[in-house]
């Protein structure tokens, strides 16, 4: 089977000089959940808008299940669903109306598209509020109506940009579950987030875009086992005078009931014989950051250095 | 199976209709209250003082012209109005995503028009019947250069609003190019009463084409042949529909 998604030496250098992406090639196998990140105005939503022909692009080739978008543009279209970062839609026609005529833009019957909007915004909660103009619902509400819109003509590859941004945690979870389950059905979902652990929770594989390149395309695996180090917080039963020197293990107090460890990959258990030994009592631990966000932050920035090195290497000369 | 291009144009004129009929109170009742004034102020008041114009009461023969501008003017700010909205409140992108092809947007946004055209057409033609006794001398050609004026227009507002990046310029055309268009297209004098040198100047306008069909299906006389209205109106209509292809194949002001 083809990938669901191929980018080949992707270009785009917008009118006014600034190129946005400097060829960017990626794979995304089909039924993959794969997370695209990056810093603001890295290139994501750029990338976005070429795939689903909102953007058009400067070079390269980007192939969806097999079908180049530049030569069989309708049949790649029939296969991608966008949930996109703003609000895109009427707010002043009713909810289900928005749902039935996305699927009539696909040429699906009527009969079809109000079957499956009624489906869909049934899983989505948003039954009751069908008859509702757009503008009635809240922020988490419309995020759903936009993923409902982008499903009704049950596309393989489900695109989503920021769909949980600023909807609460009860909403975000029920989205989450959501897009598991759809995933689990057989849609390939591609998402950019800024919650790193929406990211490392859902996707299996993951590619980070900065300033136009992609400086990161792995499974997120095999990214998390690149941390060598991380950072615990231990809440204490009794306060604690002095620390003990553990081997693989760094310990500092944060206040008179709770450490910080920094702990090498791998030597936890050490860490934890040297507590007990010191007699430390350990009432809870948790990480001290999200895992994920520290190796984009590490990422982005060594991205960032080499850039600069390399601008004054240029300058030098 | 409905051919998926079909069903998409169905579905852009159903939502098309949808809107301007959900805010009737903009779109349709308007026009018929301004016109309703025209025919008292124009054709009751001042006709009377003005007399006859080839051979007609002035109230009769400024009828057909006033149903024809309100026609122009209606199918115009329909699709202006709506693609410029949705292209500010991007959805438009609803559209631009799928497979939609390109004559079936044209087509979809103007049969909006058309319908929108149509709908105030007849009911400032229902209050034109209560002021004047003038009826459709030919009912089949009165149809057929409303709804060619209705596509026509309704290209021109969708090339003005892809064009448009405010909402400033969608108004700048209707305002300073349309109105006196339509004004020196002869809605209320015959082109007959102008010195000859601005009678030449009026063939240039193309409204003059369609008030004088429509005046001829309305009265059954008129000043220009009717095969000559119809053919200018065809070649305008030809004419824009290339532009607006033009334009969203290149996505001119709706791709990046």
């Amino acid at each position: 089977m083809p990938p669901a998604l191929e980018l080949v030496d992707v270009r785009k250098v917008y009118r006014t000089g600034l190129e946005a992406l400097k060829g960017i090639s990626l794979s995304v196998a089909a039924g993959d959940f794969y997370a695209l990140l990056g810093p603001n105005g890295a290139g994501k939503s750029t990338t976005i808008g070429i795939i689903t022909t909102l953007v058009t692009k400067t070079a390269g080739t980007v192939r969806v299940f097999g079908h180049d978008i530049d030569r069989e543009t309708r049949t790649a279209k029939r296969c991608i669903g966008l949930v996109p970062q703003e609000f895109n839609f009427n707010v002043w026609e009713p909810v289900e109306e928005i749902v039935i005529n996305q699927g009539g833009y696909y040429g699906l019957p009527r009969p079809v598209c109000k079957r499956r909007a009624r489906a869909l915004l049934e899983q989505l909660d948003l039954w009751d509020k069908r008859r509702e103009p757009a503008r009635e619902l809240s922020g988490g509400m419309k995020r759903r109506l936009m993923i409902a819109r982008a499903l009704i003509h049950e596309p393989r590859l489900l695109i989503l940009d920021e769909p949980t941004a600023g909807v609460d945690i009860e909403v975000r979870r029920s989205m989450w579950q959501f897009l598991t389950e759809l995933n689990a059905s057989g849609t390939t979902i591609i998402l950019t987030t800024h919650y790193l652990e929406e990211a490392e929770r859902l996707c299996r594989n993951i590619g980070i875009i900065d300033h136009g390149e992609l400086i990161e395309n792995t499974s997120m695996q095999a990214l998390l086992n690149e941390i060598n180090m991380e950072t615990l917080i231990l809440d204490l039963e009794h306060p604690v005078e002095h620390l003990p020197v553990i081997d693989g293990a760094a310990l500092r107090h944060r206040d008179d009931l709770s450490l910080e460890a920094d702990v090498f990959t791998g030597r936890v258990n050490d860490l934890f014989c040297g507590l007990q030994q010191a007699g430390i009592r350990v009432r809870s631990i948790r990480n001290k950051n999200n895992r994920l966000e520290e190796l984009f932050m590490c990422l982005v920035n060594d991205d960032r250095q080499q850039r600069r090195e390399r601008n004054e290497t240029g300058a030098e000369r | 199976m409905k051919n998926p291009s079909l069903v998409a144009f169905q579905t852009l004129l159903i939502r098309e209709f949808l809107r301007f009929v959900r805010i009737w109170m903009q779109t349709i009742l308007p026009p018929v209250i301004t016109t309703t004034l025209y025919f008292v102020i124009f054709g009751k008041l001042i006709g009377r003082q003005i007399g006859d114009m080839q051979g007609f009461s002035y109230m009769d023969y400024i009828v057909p012209g006033l149903i024809l501008m309100s026609v122009i003017t209606n199918a115009y700010a329909n699709v202006v109005s709506s693609f410029y909205q949705a292209k500010y409140h991007h959805h438009i992108e609803e559209i631009l995503v799928s497979p939609t092809p390109n004559f079936v947007i044209i087509a979809g946004y103007t049969a909006g028009g058309i319908a929108r055209g149509l709908t105030v057409g007849l009911a400032v033609m229902a209050v034109a019947f209560l002021f004047s006794e003038v009826r459709f001398e030919h009912p089949w050609v009165a149809l057929g250069i409303a709804v060619l004026t209705c596509i026509l227009f309704s290209l021109g507002g969708l090339i003005n609003a892809i064009y448009a990046n405010s909402f400033d310029d969608i108004s700048i055309i209707p305002n300073f190019v349309l109105t006196p268009l339509t004004y020196l297209g002869g809605v209320f004098y015959s082109v007959s009463i102008l010195p000859p040198i601005w009678q030449k100047v009026s063939l240039f306008n193309p409204v003059l084409y369609m008030i004088d069909g429509f005046r001829f299906a309305m009265l059954g006389k008129s000043d220009i042949a009717l095969a000559t209205s119809f053919a200018i109106v065809l070649l305008f209509i030809a004419v824009l529909y290339g532009w607006c292809h033009v334009l969203l194949v290149r996505g001119t002001g709706l791709r990046s």
